[in-house]
C-alpha cells in the first residue's frame, strides 16, 4: 500500500483508474463506490464471479455505458475517441463478423486503428498456423478467440482490457494466450484480464482487484496478498466468494 | 530445467530461489549473460515486473550484476558463489536432519545412515 503522498504523486501517471464509480441498470446496482488506480506496466486481474460487475466496468472504460456517479479515467481523461484509441478491448462475447476472412479482418484492424501493427498480427496468426485467407467460421472456437485475441494485442495501446479471454478453452491455447499476452508486455502500459478463472492467469499477475457484487472485496499486490494471507489469489478467491 | 512455482508463496521468492539454484548449478553460467527480463518472464510464465524484482534482489546479493548497454550479467567472482553454494548446501543439510528427527533418527544416526548410503 502506498502512503498518501506516493500515491498522490502516482496520480498523474494512472493509466487506467476509478474513483467512487457507481452504475446503476434501473433500480439494480452494477458497480457501487468502486475506487483503483493502475499505473503503467502492470497485468491486473479483475477477479470475481459472474455478475460481480466486472464486465461493467470494462463497458465504462470502453465509454459503451456511462458511470450513475464518480469517475473512470483511462490515461487520466474520461473515455472519449482519444482515450478509445488508446484502448484496446477484447469483448467477452464473439463480435467479429465470422464471414470475414482473417486477412480481411487484419485490413480492417488496420483501417480502424492507427496504432495497429499489422505485421505483428500476421506474424502470430501465421504461428498459430492459421491460414489467412480462412474465413473465421471456417475455424475452431478456440482459434476464433485466438484470432480475436492476436487483433486486439496488435494495437499499440495504452490499455488492454482482455474480458474473459481463457474462458473455457483447452490447458494449450490456455498457454498460448498467457504467451501473448506476456510477449506483448509493454513496460508503459497496462493489461486488465477480468476472469473468474484465477489459477489459469495467477502467475502473470502482479495486482489482483476482487470484485463482489458491485464493490472492490479486496485488491492489492499480487505477492503481498499472497505474503500476507499465505494463500494463492485462488485460494484467497474461493474464500472471498464463499457463499 | 523447468519452472515451477506454489502460488500460495510469493512468486518473486520462489523465482530468487530458482534462479540462484540455476547460478550455482551453472545452467546459467559464471560471467555469462542472462536472456533479458521479457524472455526469462515468458519462459517462466511470470509477470515481468515479478521477475525483474527477483532480479534486482540478485543483483542485491551480488550474483548477478548489470552493465548499462549490454544486459544482465552472472557474476564471475568464484568466492562468492562458493560461499552462496556452501549457504544453500547449508539450507540442505539442515532441512535433512530437521527431516532424519522427524523420522526419528538423531544427528548421529542420520549421518551414519547417509554416510552408508553414500557410500553405495
Amino acid at each position: 500500500m502506498q502512503s498518501g503522498k506516493e500515491a498522490n504523486e502516482m496520480e498523474q501517471n494512472y493509466v487506467f483508474e476509478a474513483r467512487d464509480l457507481s452504475r446503476r441498470f434501473g433500480g439494480k446496482r452494477a458497480l457501487e463506490g468502486v475506487t483503483f488506480g493502475l499505473g503503467p506496466g502492470h497485468i491486473a486481474g479483475l477477479l470475481g464471479p459472474n455478475g460481480s460487475g466486472k464486465t461493467t466496468l470494462i463497458k465504462l472504460a470502453c465509454g459503451l455505458i456511462r458511470p450513475t456517479a464518480g469517475e473512470i479515467l483511462v490515461c487520466g481523461s474520461a473515455p472519449c475517441p482519444a482515450t478509445k484509441a488508446e484502448t484496446a478491448y477484447l469483448p467477452d462475447v464473439a463480435c467479429l463478423d465470422d464471414r470475414m476472412r482473417v486477412r480481411d479482418l487484419i485490413k480492417m484492424f488496420g483501417e480502424f486503428y492507427a496504432n495497429f501493427d499489422p505485421e505483428r498480427a500476421r506474424t502470430l496468426i501465421n504461428d498459430l498456423g492459421i491460414d489467412e485467407a480462412d474465413r473465421l467460421r471456417t475455424l475452431s472456437k478456440g482459434n476464433r478467440e485466438k484470432v480475436h485475441l492476436v487483433l486486439t494485442m496488435s494495437r499499440n495501446a495504452r490499455l488492454y482490457l482482455l474480458d474473459e479471454p481463457i474462458g473455457g478453452v483447452d490447458p494449450a491455447a490456455r498457454e498460448y494466450i498467457i504467451r501473448t499476452i506476456l510477449g506483448n508486455y509493454q513496460p508503459e502500459s497496462t493489461v486488465l484480464i477480468s476472469t473468474h478463472l484465477i489459477a489459469d492467469v495467477e502467475s502473470i499477475l502482479d495486482y489482483a482487484l476482487f470484485l463482489r457484487d458491485g464493490q472492490i472485496a479486496l485488491q492489492g499486490d499480487a505477492d503481498a496478498l499472497r505474503e500476507s494471507r499465505g494463500q494463492s489469489l485462488d485460494e484467497l478467491f474461493r474464500e472471498v466468494f464463499k457463499c | 530445467m523447468g519452472w515451477d512455482f506454489d502460488s500460495r508463496q510469493p512468486i518473486y521468492v520462489q523465482l530468487v530461489r530458482q534462479l540462484t539454484q540455476r547460478i550455482l548449478t551453472g545452467v546459467y553460467e559464471p560471467g555469462s549473460r542472462l536472456p533479458s527480463v521479457r524472455d526469462l518472464a515468458q519462459e517462466a510464465q511470470v509477470n515481468p515486473n515479478t521477475m525483474q524484482r527477483a532480479m534486482a534482489e540478485l543483483e542485491q546479493a551480488g550474483l548477478l550484476h548489470t552493465e548499462r548497454t549490454s544486459g544482465r550479467f552472472v557474476t564471475d567472482d568464484e568466492a562468492l558463489l562458493s560461499d552462496q553454494r556452501q549457504q544453500l548446501a547449508a539450507t540442505h543439510i539442515a532441512a535433512f536432519f530437521r527431516q532424519m528427527r522427524a523420522l526419528g533418527y538423531e544427528p548421529e544416526e542420520a549421518l551414519a545412515l547417509a554416510k552408508r548410503q553414500g557410500g553405495e
